[in-house]
């Protein structure tokens, strides 16, 4: 067990050094900031003063040994656009896309998996083929377009909730959020239902798939002779067995959640990280890019290391093959 | 003589297990005539759209924001009504559609090149080579691909003089696309190639001397094709996707030339004024095409595994 907890902390080690060692090899090499700060109209030796107060005419060695050792202690430098620190600007936007993620992720598993649950009980009734069809076009909608339709009936059509920004956030020191007025949780319920869509509909159908599966299984139909009532059986026995390919795809898709909140913090105008990062994109502030890119990373790392952790203690054979010798991964 | 030859293909293709199963699925039958339309209607988009969207001595303000046909002051002309230009919506999609499909094709093309090839030299050589090839196609695939594609695209672009940009944006987006979903391609290719590599066939070629490339080229690569077809389906719709995102977020094809995405980000801004014709339509459109090849991807899926049948 500590021998596979140490290996995985070691290949999301190598991981990271291997993202954090692109990000900084992007900076030498990578657009011109001194165009973008100073504009067309610079005066050659303006130019030199600021290559050189940015360490840009320092070899690219040194920029890049630089950039790594800033990069442990969380400093990438200063925003080539809005002249901010960086670590500053990540630390204003992230609560908000954490809450946002939070939000949705909730909402995915909290309704997904019970709507999963039914629709494989159910199978055939009515509710359940609603939302086998739903869940299809929630699968290959893109989710730019998902926001938009809602913002269209929601916010245009019905006036019920709001389309854009935060809404009212309190201020707690280090963090600002919006889950403690009723303004924040009003301005949240568009953008979080458009970012738990796509995930919502993927695990509705590995529920109902593995669901369907499990309970074609013998232990199902001793379980019943036994004269175990159905709730017994459904979710003692039966939920409990899919949730390892559940936790699985989860996993991978909080990953995703975080990429799609590029989108989604896009079409809602959501202050968060990740419209910083496209604003970053279009005006090539590398800094600003590159410490996106590790802190994602970092945060992909830790999400698969809990996922590997979370296995242990949903399935209890990885613990028995410790202890019984057994087949060993 | 040559008439009747044609006619038994088509009795024989008609008579095959697939074209049965084709038959008997409605759903099949539905998106394959969907996506059929809309690919003939943005091929054909020159002749069949009722204007040139980009010929800007047709397109005039005066007839900006009109609604579609059927509501109130709209116009037979303009049979979806007209954005903020003057243009008509319906061509704008029919053009639109060319450059969405377009870039979605040939960045699916693009990704199974780049990912076969990876795959069968993975495969072939094994070793080292393996190794390297996997575990890069492993790091990128922690990543969400719409993340890779964005990333590629912005880093190209940031390396180019701005004036260029606009030249060469199509194929940078080819280029970030495709290099986002090569993985899978290269790690379903690598897993049949290990298999390939060790049958008779194989075995027979090398003992008369067959030159090694000759036989991954010419036999090992027709039998490892079939779930890359599949695969390629639904990346085809994928691919579709990512363009219009990425064209919706303003880092994909240029405004003077827009795909669906672009179409859907410029209508977007009108949507709270109540021209909600301007993006509605293009975002029907793209979500009848997305839907549609997925749903045939599905059933070719379903159709062509043994298991099933």
């Amino acid at each position: 067990m500590l021998a596979f907890i140490l290996r995985r902390i070691f290949q999301a080690a190598v991981v990271l050094v291997a993202v954090a060692s692109i990000a900084g090899l992007l900076f030498p090499y990578v657009g011109d900031p001194i165009g973008c700060l100073l504009g067309q109209d610079a005066r050659p030796d303006q130019i030199r003063e600021l290559r050189g107060a940015l360490g840009l005419d320092r070899p690219f060695y040194v920029q890049f040994w630089h950039f790594l050792s800033n990069a442990v202690q969380g400093e990438f430098g200063l925003s080539l656009r809005q002249g901010a620190k960086v670590s500053r600007l990540i630390g204003e936007r992230l609560p908000a896309t954490l809450e946002l993620s939070f939000v949705a992720a909730i909402l995915a598993l909290g309704a997904g998996i019970p709507m999963g649950v039914y629709a494989a009980l159910r199978r055939g009734s009515f509710l359940s083929q609603l939302f086998m069809t739903l869940s299809l076009l929630g699968v290959s909608l893109p989710v730019f377009l998902i926001g938009i339709l809602l913002i269209l009936v929601f916010s245009v059509t019905l006036g019920w909730f709001p389309s854009f920004g935060r809404g009212q956030t309190v201020d707690l020191g280090w963090w600002t959020s919006g889950l403690l007025t009723r303004d924040g949780w009003h301005h949240i319920v568009l953008p979080a239902l458009t970012l738990a869509i796509f995930q919502l509909t993927l695990i509705l159908r590995l529920v109902r798939s593995e669901m369907l599966e499990v309970l074609r299984t013998d232990y199902i139909k001793f379980a019943r002779a036994r004269g175990l009532t159905n709730r017994a059986v459904h979710f003692g026995h039966a939920l409990k067995n899919t949730l390892v390919p559940v936790i699985t795809i989860t996993g991978v898709q909080v990953g995703s959640i975080i990429a799609f909140a590029v989108i989604t913090e896009t079409v809602f105008q959501w202050p968060g990280m990740g419209l910083m990062f496209i604003q970053a994109v279009s005006y090539a502030d590398i800094p600003v890019m590159s410490a996106y890119l590790v802190l994602v990373a970092l945060f992909f790392v830790i999400i698969s290391l809990v996922v590997d952790l979370l296995y242990y203690l949903v399935d209890p054979r990885l613990r028995m093959q410790r202890g019984g010798g057994g087949h060993g991964r | 003589m040559a008439v009747d030859v044609r006619a038994g293909v088509v009795r024989r293709a008609w008579d095959t297990d697939l074209a049965y199963s084709f038959r008997n699925s409605p759903v099949a039958v539905i998106s394959a005539i969907v996506t059929l339309v809309l690919i003939l209607g943005s091929l054909f988009a020159p002749w069949v759209a009722p204007h040139n969207p980009f010929d800007l001595s047709t397109i005039s303000l005066i007839d900006a924001f009109d609604p579609p046909q059927w509501i109130e002051g709209g116009s037979p002309d303009f049979p979806l009504g007209t954005d903020e230009q003057g243009r008509d919506v319906l061509s704008a999609i029919l053009f639109g559609g060319r450059i969405s499909l377009g870039v979605g094709l040939f960045s699916t093309i693009f990704a199974v090149v780049l990912g076969v090839t990876a795959g069968l030299i993975a495969g072939w050589r094994g070793g080292v080579i393996d190794a390297f090839i996997m575990r890069v196609a492993d790091v990128q695939l922690s990543f969400p691909a719409i993340l890779v594609a964005l990333l590629i695209d912005g880093i190209v672009r940031s390396t180019l003089p701005h004036d260029e940009q606009d030249q060469i944006a199509m194929l940078v987006l080819v280029g970030s696309i495709g290099l986002s979903g090569w993985v899978q391609f290269a790690r379903l290719v690598r897993g049949s190639t290990l298999v390939e590599r060790n049958k008779e066939y194989v075995q027979a070629a090398r003992v008369i001397g067959v030159h090694p490339i000759r036989i991954v080229v010419t036999h090992v690569l027709p039998n490892v094709l079939t779930p890359v077809l599949v695969v390629a389906t639904i990346y085809f719709a994928f691919a579709i996707i990512t363009e219009a995102t990425l064209s919706f977020l303003g880092v994909g094809v240029p405004p003077t030339e827009p795909s669906l995405g672009t179409l859907i980000r410029v209508g977007n801004g009108y949507l709270f004024s109540g021209e909600w014709w301007i993006t509605v339509f293009p975002a029907v459109t793209l979500a009848a095409l997305v839907l549609s090849v997925n749903l045939l991807g599905d059933w070719v899926r379903d159709a062509l595994n043994p298991r099933l049948q």
